[in-house]
Order: structure tokens, then sequence, then C-alpha cells
């Protein structure tokens, strides 16, 4: 391999834990120099990553190569990298001095040399004078600026952090974003950067990783992230946005609420499902009815400082979000209109559920843990393995997880402007997409049932 | 009657019970054993007893003797204990409860009883009584006592100090000597003085295993009270006491970063 500029090289790193699959298979590459932030939900497997970087876990399988050198048997200490703790992680038997001193001390620089480091550190996150307080006494941004110099002080080539301003209030958090971005122009080292906060993202980062379930969904640059989303998730994620079910009918042409809109993407075939990203700012409102390219009726209107939040609803039952400077009353019967390239097409991820199950007997299919009633099933033996298909919308949600045939728990709703594409992670860690105009909540935990009808079991070539 | 009433209801008057005990069972004692020590034969304000103890070189010698003993113990109970305690905090949390029991079982037997099992033991093996018999049974019934705040304070450390220094370039024996230690101080603090303190009053272990052959400045103390010298007892224990509340003061001073978790 040519020497690169790409200072981390995560290749095929596979993380899990005995009951639980953390990161799946996840390869990146991290150029030098750059703010790269991994962006996600809680428990995307986004700070593990991180972990397996600074090397306080170990992976499953696949390598870590820092600077060109295989790091992924190597302990933290030997790592050219630093951490900055989501809770600062301070030292509470030194003070802010020796805190930062703490790496240099271990090195046996000179002394003067660690004063000299230790005050420019101080001086470039705002704290000089604060040297000789006790690290309990300072206010939590405080504390996080002494972890900061902390790990600057030793100039690693990596600095990790691992959602650093989580802890502060909102104010501190703007103002400490700015201080970070500043202090990554000064220092010109790789940071490597986790959070959940999609417009900390957004506003700090030169790329972002978007990661869900332990799997990256996309990596751009913000602009990318925000204009161009992958699939549905980064879409949700990122920003406000419409998500519709479409119908690409052929380039430059996309069905959506039941209607034809132009659009610039290209390349999906015809008549192929696909998803369709608005987003709100994208959707302008037009006083002239007839100009208009679909009408519906405000159905709210929220202040939200700079401009107007409304829901609109379509004659057809579609509820559209838009973000407008100007204020229309609910119940105005307004029409709107999309610009070709604001409608962003995406590929559909699936179009129907896909399992793997066991054929009990012609009219029982084993499939989620359970056992589940389908049509008689002819010409597949007993006990063999079969693909079991079904809808989005053959699948019924229980509120009491003992209703159901089988049961899991809701992991992600997407809504799609008419009905919500659910996410439900089953105990056996199966995955379920369901279609509802029910509303749930996240985490809930709902029984799955499935009319015998709505099962298509089909022989799996094993041995072929 | 509606006073009484009031009285009782109140939340603070339920503890009057224990303060009344406290004060004939333990306030009491105490100011009588200070009342005892500075009075003489006559009933007179005097310091003969204690000039007694200075100038009684047997008594002053079994003082040194048993803070001697004390010290070792304690001692000894750090270098065992202090492993124990930092792998026990290593371990799976329910594993570790179960050992933890483990070393807390004997302590739900008599210390006598207990005592009397360690002189069987030693005649068993044949091994002599002793000194060494003294220094074991008193490690074998302090050993718990500093096991268990040391245990608590490891297991309660923040895991991300630990590997803030890792991170920071430090080896696993620099984590150990610059972070997990001074940060387990506490702990370390509260053992000493579950075990150093009531070391230094012990007699019954000390009779027992060694046949009466050792004497502790608690053995010199009882002598005393059995044979009626109770002024010159009391001055014994009043020194005594002084030094435990020395002890305390030291490990008080030295808790203040406000981390009193060691203690059970």
């Amino acid at each position: 391999m040519t020497k690169s500029n790409h200072i981390i090289e995560i290749c095929n790193i596979t993380k899990s834990f005995p009951d639980k699959v953390v990161l799946n298979d996840v390869s990146l590459t991290v150029k030098q120099g750059e703010f790269l932030t991994i962006l996600g939900p809680s428990g995307c497997g986004k700070t593990t990553l991180l972990r397996l970087i600074a090397g306080f876990n170990s992976a499953s399988s696949g390598k870590i190569i820092l600077d060109g050198k295989d790091m992924t048997s190597i302990p933290p200490h030997e790592r050219p990298v630093n951490t900055v703790f989501q809770r600062y992680a301070l030292f509470p038997n030194y003070n802010v001095y020796d805190n930062i001193a703490f790496g240099l001390n271990l090195k046996k620089v000179d002394k003067k040399e660690i004063d000299q480091r230790v005050k420019r550190a101080l001086k470039m996150v705002g704290m000089t004078d604060y040297e000789h307080r006790d690290v309990q006494s300072l206010s939590g941004g405080q504390q996080q600026r002494v972890a900061i110099a902390r790990a600057i002080v030793n100039r690693p080539q990596v600095l990790l952090l691992d959602e650093p301003l989580a802890a502060l209030d909102l104010k501190m958090r703007k103002d400490m974003q700015m201080e970070l971005k500043e202090m990554h122009r000064t220092l010109g080292i790789t940071f490597v950067y986790v959070t959940h906060d999609q417009e900390e993202a957004l506003t700090l980062s030169d790329t972002i990783v978007v990661m869900n379930e332990g799997v990256i969904q996309q990596v751009g640059t913000p602009t990318d992230i925000y204009n161009e989303p992958c699939n549905a998730f980064v879409a949700d994620f990122i920003g406000e946005s419409n998500i519709l079910n479409a119908t690409m009918i052929r380039d430059g042409v996309v069905e959506f609420m039941g209607k034809e809109f132009e659009c610039i993407d290209k390349g999906f075939g015809e008549n192929t499902p696909v998803d369709v990203v608005v987003r709100p700012e994208d959707v302008y409102i037009i006083r002239n009815a007839e100009a208009a390219m679909f009408q519906g009726v405000v159905r709210s209107c929220i202040f939200k400082g700079v401009h107007y939040e409304m829901f609109v609803e379509t004659p057809d039952g579609y509820e559209i979000q838009i973000q407008d400077y100007n204020c229309f009353e609910p119940g105005t019967e307004v029409g709107m209109m999309i610009k070709p390239n604001d409608i962003h097409v995406m590929r559909k991820e699936r179009t129907e559920n896909h399992v793997v199950g066991k054929l009990i007997d012609a009219t029982h299919v084993e499939i989620l843990g359970e056992s589940f009633e389908c049509e008689a099933v002819e010409g597949i033996e007993s006990g063999s393995e079969v693909d079991v298909a079904f809808s989005f919308s053959d699948v019924e949600l229980t509120d009491d997880p003992d209703d159901g045939t089988s049961w899991g728990t809701i992991r992600f709703i997407l809504y799609k402007g008419d009905r919500y594409h659910i996410t439900i992670r089953t105990e056996g860690d199966e995955v379920v997409y369901v279609d509802t105009r029910d509303v749930w909540e996240d985490l809930d935990e709902v029984g799955i049932k499935i009319r015998p009808q709505a099962l298509k079991v089909t022989a799996l070539n094993t041995n072929a | 009657m509606g006073k009484l009433v009031k009285f009782f209801s109140r939340r603070r008057s339920w503890s009057l019970p224990y303060v009344l005990f406290l004060a004939v069972f333990v306030v009491a004692p105490l100011l009588l054993i200070m009342l005892y020590a500075f009075q003489g034969e006559d009933g007179g304000f005097t310091f003969e007893n204690f000039d007694k103890f200075v100038h009684q070189r047997e008594a002053i010698n079994t003082f040194i003797y048993s803070i001697g003993i004390a010290l070792i113990t304690t001692l000894i109970c750090i270098l065992l204990g202090y492993p124990a305690a930092y792998f026990l905090s290593k371990m799976k949390a329910s594993t570790a409860r179960v050992i933890v029991m483990l070393f807390i079982l004997p302590m739900w037997i008599n210390v006598l009883v207990r005592t009397l099992a360690t002189v069987a033991l030693f005649d068993f093996l044949m091994l002599p009584l002793g000194e060494g018999a003294l220094i074991f049974g008193m490690v074998y019934n302090f050993l718990p006592f500093m096991i268990y705040p040391i245990y608590n304070v490891l297991q309660k450390m923040d895991r991300s100090l630990i590997e803030a220094a890792e991170d920071l370039g430090a080896t696993p024996r620099q984590v150990f000597s610059k972070v997990i230690f001074p940060l387990s101080m506490p702990g370390i603090v509260s053992g000493v003085m579950m075990v150093f303190m009531p070391t230094i009053s012990t007699f019954a272990i000390a009779e027992l295993l060694t046949m009466n052959n050792i004497k502790l400045f608690g053995t010199t103390i009882q002598e005393n009270i059995n044979n009626g010298m109770w002024h010159y007892g009391a001055a014994l224990s009043f020194i005594m006491l002084i030094i435990i509340g020395l002890t305390t003061l030291f490990s008080g001073s030295s808790e203040e970063d406000g981390t009193n978790e060691g203690l059970l």
C-alpha cells in the first residue's frame, strides 16, 4: 500500500459483545488534518468506534491503522492519539496544572518545557490563571476546557472527542463549538468527533460519517449529507425533511402524492419504487393557486424565530412540513410548488420484508422465533429452511406484546407524509419493517401479527 | 396531655431512647474514666497515676510493644488486603459480591470462638503459640475490615479516569501508582482506622494465642482494673483513648477532600 495522506484507516472492523453486534464490518478512512464527525443516534456504535481508535476496546475482527502503522493490538498508552471524554475524566487528586502536565511528566519532558507547554495550552483554551485551582471547583465548561488542554498539550496526531459538549448548556455549547473549530484550524491536527447532535456535526465538520445500528450509512461533506442523503434514515436524521414513497416514472419524472413532478435525478429505471426527500424550506407556498403544482389546507402554523413552520394537508391525506417567512393561518387553502432540483430521489433500501424461517408443517412456518400460520404450502418438505416475504402493510401491531404471535421493540420511526414506516427489532435480533397509520413511540414493546394470506413462503436453496 | 402527644409525635423525640442510652453507657463512662484518671486514692485531683505510668518500665514497654504489634498487623492487613480488594474490584460485580461475602462470613462468628479455633489449628499443626501466632490471629481477625473499604472505593472509581491516564501515555504500572492508588487513599484510611484502633486495645486474642506469655496494653488495663486499681487503670485507658483520638484526627484531615465513601 502506498503511504497515503490517510492518518486513520479502519478496515472491516466488527465488534460484538456477547448479546449484540455493535459494529458490523465498518471501514473508514480519515484524512490528515480533517475534522471528521461520527454522527448517529445513541446506541449506533459511534462511541465504540472511537474507543477502538483510542484502544480502550479491542475489535472482534478487522484492522485499525494509524499513520501507516497497524495499531490493532497496540495498547492505548502507545498510540499517537489523545481523547477528550464526555464526562471530562479529570484526575481529582491533581490540580489544573498537574492534570495538564500529566502526559508530559510521563514522557519525562524537561520541566521548563512542560511549564511553557502547559501555559500555552491553558492560554489556548482561555484558562490562564487557573493553574493552581482544584479541578473539582471548576464549572463543567471549565473542566472540559482543562480536559481539552490536557489532551492537546501532548501534540497528538489525532484528537478524539467523545461527545465533549453533551453535558454543557446550550449557550456554552455554541461558544465551545466555535472555539473547537478555531482550535482545529490553529493546531492543524486531525479531529475525530463523536456526537448525536446533527446541528453540531453540520457546524463543525469537514466530513460527516452517519451511523446507525452499527453500520455506516453515509460519508460526505455537511452539504452532501444535507442535500443528497443516500437513504431515508440519513434524510430523517439530518435536519427536517419530508420523506415520501414515490415512483420513478422515467428519467426526470417522479410521481408522489398522486402527482407527477419534474426532477433532475436519472438512472433509476422506469416505474421503480423510490423514496423522495423534500426539505421543508424547499416547498414554496404561492398565493396564486392556479399556478400551484398542488393544493392543501394549512393545519398548524408555529413561529420559530426566523421562519414559520407549517403543516399542510393535501386532499389525498398527505401531510407536508413547510418552512416559510410568511404566516398562513390554519384553515387557509394554499397552493404549493417544488422546484425540480429540490426533489431528491433515493433508491429504496427495501420494498418488502424478507426473513429466513423453517417450515413446520404445510400450514405453519417458524419465523421471528415463533410459529406463524400461513396458507398451505406445497412442494416444500417440512423442516426445511424457507424464505418468507411479507409486505410492510400486512403486519399488524398490538399494544400488548403478548397479544402478538411474536414481539419486538420499536427502534426507528420514519414519517412518510401519510404513514409511519417503523423498524422493529425482535428478541432474536431480527428486523421487521411495518407501514402503519397508527402512532407508536420509539422503544415501545409491541406484539407482531401477520395474516396467514400475507406470508409468501419459498424454498431456500441451501445446497445450490 | 396535649403537650405530651405533640412531644412524642415529633420525629426528633424518637431518638430520645438512644440519646439516653448513649448518655448513660457511653458518655458517662468516658467522663468517669477521665475523673478516675485524675483522682488519687484519697479522691483529690492529681497527676500521680500518669506519673506512675511514666516511671513504670514494664507498663511503658507493654504500651510501645502494643503499638508496634498494632502497626505490624495494620501493615500486613494493607499488604494482604489491598491486592485482594484490587482483584475483587476487577471482577464481575456478581462474582465479587459472593467473594466479599465469603470474606465477611467469618465475622459472623464470635471473636473468641474464632480465636480458640486458631489456637486449635496451631496445636494441630504443631506450631508454637507466641508472637507469630498473635500477629496471625490479629491479621486473620481484622483483615476483612481492611479489604471491604478499599474494595468499596476501588469499585466505585470512575473507569474513565483509568482510561484517561492510559490515553495520556501511562503504562499499567503508572496508571496504578499515579491514579488508582492515590484515589484509593480514603479506603486505606478507613481500613487503617478499623484495624489499627481495635488492635491497640485487644487483650483476649493476645491472651489466648500466647498462652498469657505476651502482654498487650489492653491486658495491662484489664489486669489493673481486675485487681481493684481503678484509678491507675483509668489513667491507662485515658492514654489509649488519646492515641485513638489522635488517629481519628489524623485520618479525618486526610479525608477532607469530601470522599468518605470508603467507610463501611
